[in-house]
């Protein structure tokens, strides 16, 4: 027997490990990694770390998805926040300040879209498209339009840095993956959160305060991508208003689905979210690895991302279980069904 | 006695009218046909597509291809006619065919996997800017007699003023979106689709080929909106256009179309469209504002369309939103 938990990511897991498949045989040193100067390096350390951004997105992504929302605003508020972070040191308030700054702003933004959606009842989409295109204009208007570059070893840690041999922006999404589902599963939350995504009427009406859970996911939603934008801002070393997080909203969106999380909201799962984050960066990965024109990217990954979505349809599986019944009943004729069901 | 439906739409149109009152006590040039003529032509491309997105949108759907259908569609051109032999025209017929085949690709998995469509497009969008990566990665200057004519096409309006080809077009483009969505059958089935997919399918809509047929009208819009394009740039670039999607949408909103669809006006997003197009040419004007300024006022104008809008649903409905 398997454990719910594990047979919940099962099919993400096989997705994964084909594609793993996939691209180890068009480039054999895929799984290979080394020991050198304190820290593992390899392709897939480097899958680990690179998706980071996303990851650390599906997260929120994840929770905003299963109240029934989106959040189209997260990668402009990667930008934000990489500002602010980016402006603090500059103006030389040092580390703490400007984590204190990037988290909080990403908290704001969250409380922004959050407000409009719960208390304006706005649809999700287009409340955090508001911050979506607006967003990108507040970080160019902080960063003066230029990209802003700084000098400070302990920030920088935080995205190109290691720790016991693994980098630090993986473990930043583990614990942050980690903690959120040890808050959501070992308290009321989740099932709450669950409640307010398949009926929000129905949750108010036993007693939910749906307004305060819609505000605190999209909030959580902030705070994350607060974090990817430290990650990355920590990464290069510098802010930049224009391409930070540019898009990334997308994928943080593909990677929820991938982990098969209906798009209507209801039951969720971050560590299928977090994997489909992984999914899609070993094939940003796989694709460079594999030796394929850099043109050809993004027609490989739609057709993976097609052929995903097709698997995972639930119109298909219906099909599908629809032929192998029919297959079935041509195999057995009608006396022996009614044996089967006649013994216990 | 106004339908209170109307109110978005009016409120759309008298913000347009007194946002352009105060850019012409500022600047009187404002008024000027010269300055119409160039709102016209500057957002001939956007207008097209943000057509076909009020038809999707009114059909409670989201088209996030039409971005890179433009980039496409300017790359196809554009190789099209420095590789072959073959003349614009059919170019442009070739080109027409293939994206309204791609939007109708689209409508077919939506419908047939059940998937949202924010996802199919999504992939979609992936696709389309994927092509235009393998035919090109560098922009390919257009360079035919024929399309030169094209560009250079335009009507003297009274006092200097040129109304270009592809601002006629972009009008042409509004008045043929109103007569699909509001007096055709297919309309009707939009508007009953926006309304829900469960009452369309009990009223008798044919909803499965309504879907495959709104995305199709959404592919064929984006393609001659990459026609627009390529004419407006003369030119093909794989990397153009990145984000027009979503400015669609919010030219969509600002219109006064609800997103969750079955209420809206083809006419609105034209206002959406010139509204936009007025603070750009605003913030040219002003000279000191920066570039950002236009992103957040875009943005503003967004909330504050929303939030009107929102009030006056409220207002048509007091008890509905109640337990919300």
């Amino acid at each position: 027997m398997m454990p719910a938990g594990v047979k919940r990511v099962l099919p993400q897991l096989i997705t994964l490990a084909v594609l793993v498949a996939l691209v180890s045989a068009v480039f054999p040193d895929f799984l290979q990694l080394h020991y050198s100067d304190g820290r593992l390096i390899g392709p897939v350390i480097d899958v680990l770390k690179r998706g980071a951004p996303v990851a650390l997105l599906a997260i929120g992504m994840t929770l905003v998805v299963a109240t029934g929302g989106i959040d189209l605003s997260v990668g402009t508020v990667m930008a934000i926040t990489g500002a602010v972070a980016a402006a603090a040191i500059v103006a030389g308030h040092g580390l703490l300040w400007a984590l204190g700054l990037a988290l909080a702003a990403g908290l704001c933004a969250g409380l922004f879209s959050g407000c409009l959606i719960a208390f304006l009842g706005i649809q999700p989409i287009v409340a955090t498209l508001i911050l979506m295109i607006s967003g990108r204009g507040i970080a160019q208007l902080i960063t003066e339009g230029r990209i802003l570059t700084f000098n400070l070893p302990a920030f920088s840690f935080l995205g190109s840095g290691h720790l016991l041999g693994i980098p630090v922006p993986v473990w930043l999404w583990l614990a942050a993956a980690t903690l959120t589902v040890v808050v959501v599963r070992r308290t009321a939350l989740g099932l709450l959160i669950e409640a307010v995504g398949i009926n929000r009427r129905a949750s108010a009406l036993t007693g939910i305060n749906a307004r305060v859970i819609l505000l605190a996911v999209y909030m959580i939603s902030g705070l994350c991508a607060a974090l990817a934008g430290i990650v990355t801002t920590a990464d290069i070393r510098g802010a930049d208003a224009n391409n930070a997080g540019l898009w990334l909203e997308l994928d943080a969106i593909l990677a929820t689905v991938i982990g098969g999380n209906s798009l209507l909201g209801g039951r969720f799962s971050i560590p299928a979210a977090v994997i489909g984050a992984l999914i899609i960066q070993t094939i940003n990965t796989g694709i460079l690895l594999a030796g394929f024109p850099t043109e050809y990217n993004l027609v490989i990954k739609a057709a993976l991302v097609v052929a995903i979505l097709v698997l995972q349809s639930p119109l298909l599986a219906g099909d599908l279980k629809r032929v192998a019944a029919r297959l079935t009943r041509l195999r057995h004729p009608a006396p022996a069904t009614k044996k089967e069901r006649a013994s216990p | 006695m106004i339908n209170p439906r109307r109110y978005p739409l009016l409120a759309t149109i008298a913000i347009f009218v007194i946002a352009y009152a105060i850019c012409y006590v500022q600047f009187p040039y404002m008024l000027s046909t010269r300055v119409a003529g160039n709102l016209l032509t500057d957002n001939a491309y956007l207008g097209i597509v943000a057509v076909g997105m009020t038809v999707v949108i009114l059909s409670g759907g989201i088209d996030l291809s039409v971005g890179a259908v433009i980039a496409f569609s300017g790359v196809f051109i554009a190789v099209m006619l420095r590789d072959t032999g073959l003349h614009p025209v059919l170019v442009f017929a070739l080109l027409l065919a293939l994206t309204t085949a791609f939007g109708a690709a689209m409508g077919a998995l939506i419908h047939r996997l059940g998937m949202p469509p924010f996802i199919v497009t999504l992939a979609g969008m992936f696709l389309a800017r994927g092509v235009a990566y393998m035919l090109t990665i560098d922009s390919v200057a257009i360079d035919h007699p024929f399309f030169d004519t094209l560009q250079s096409t335009y009507w003297l309006m009274p006092g200097k003023g040129r109304l270009t080809l592809i601002g006629v077009i972009m009008l042409l483009a509004f008045v043929v979106g109103h007569v699909v969505a509001h007096r055709t059958r297919f309309g009707a089935n939009v508007f009953a689709l926006g309304g829900g997919q469960q009452t369309a399918r009990l009223m008798g809509s044919r909803v499965g080929r309504t879907t495959v047929m709104i995305y199709a009208f959404s592919g064929l819009m984006a393609g001659l909106g990459g026609i627009v394009f390529a004419l407006y740039t003369g030119s093909g670039y794989p990397l153009a256009t990145v984000g027009t999607e979503l400015t669609a949408i919010a030219t969509v909103v600002i219109g006064g179309t609800l997103l969750s669809g079955g209420a809206g006006y083809v006419f609105g997003t034209l206002f959406g469209v010139l509204t936009m197009g007025l603070i750009q040419t605003y913030i040219v004007f002003d000279g000191t504002l920066s570039s950002w300024w236009t992103k957040i006022a875009i943005g503003v104008l967004l909330l504050a369309f929303i939030v009107l809008q929102k009030a006056l649903l409220r207002l048509g409905t007091p008890r509905a939103s109640a337990l919300g």
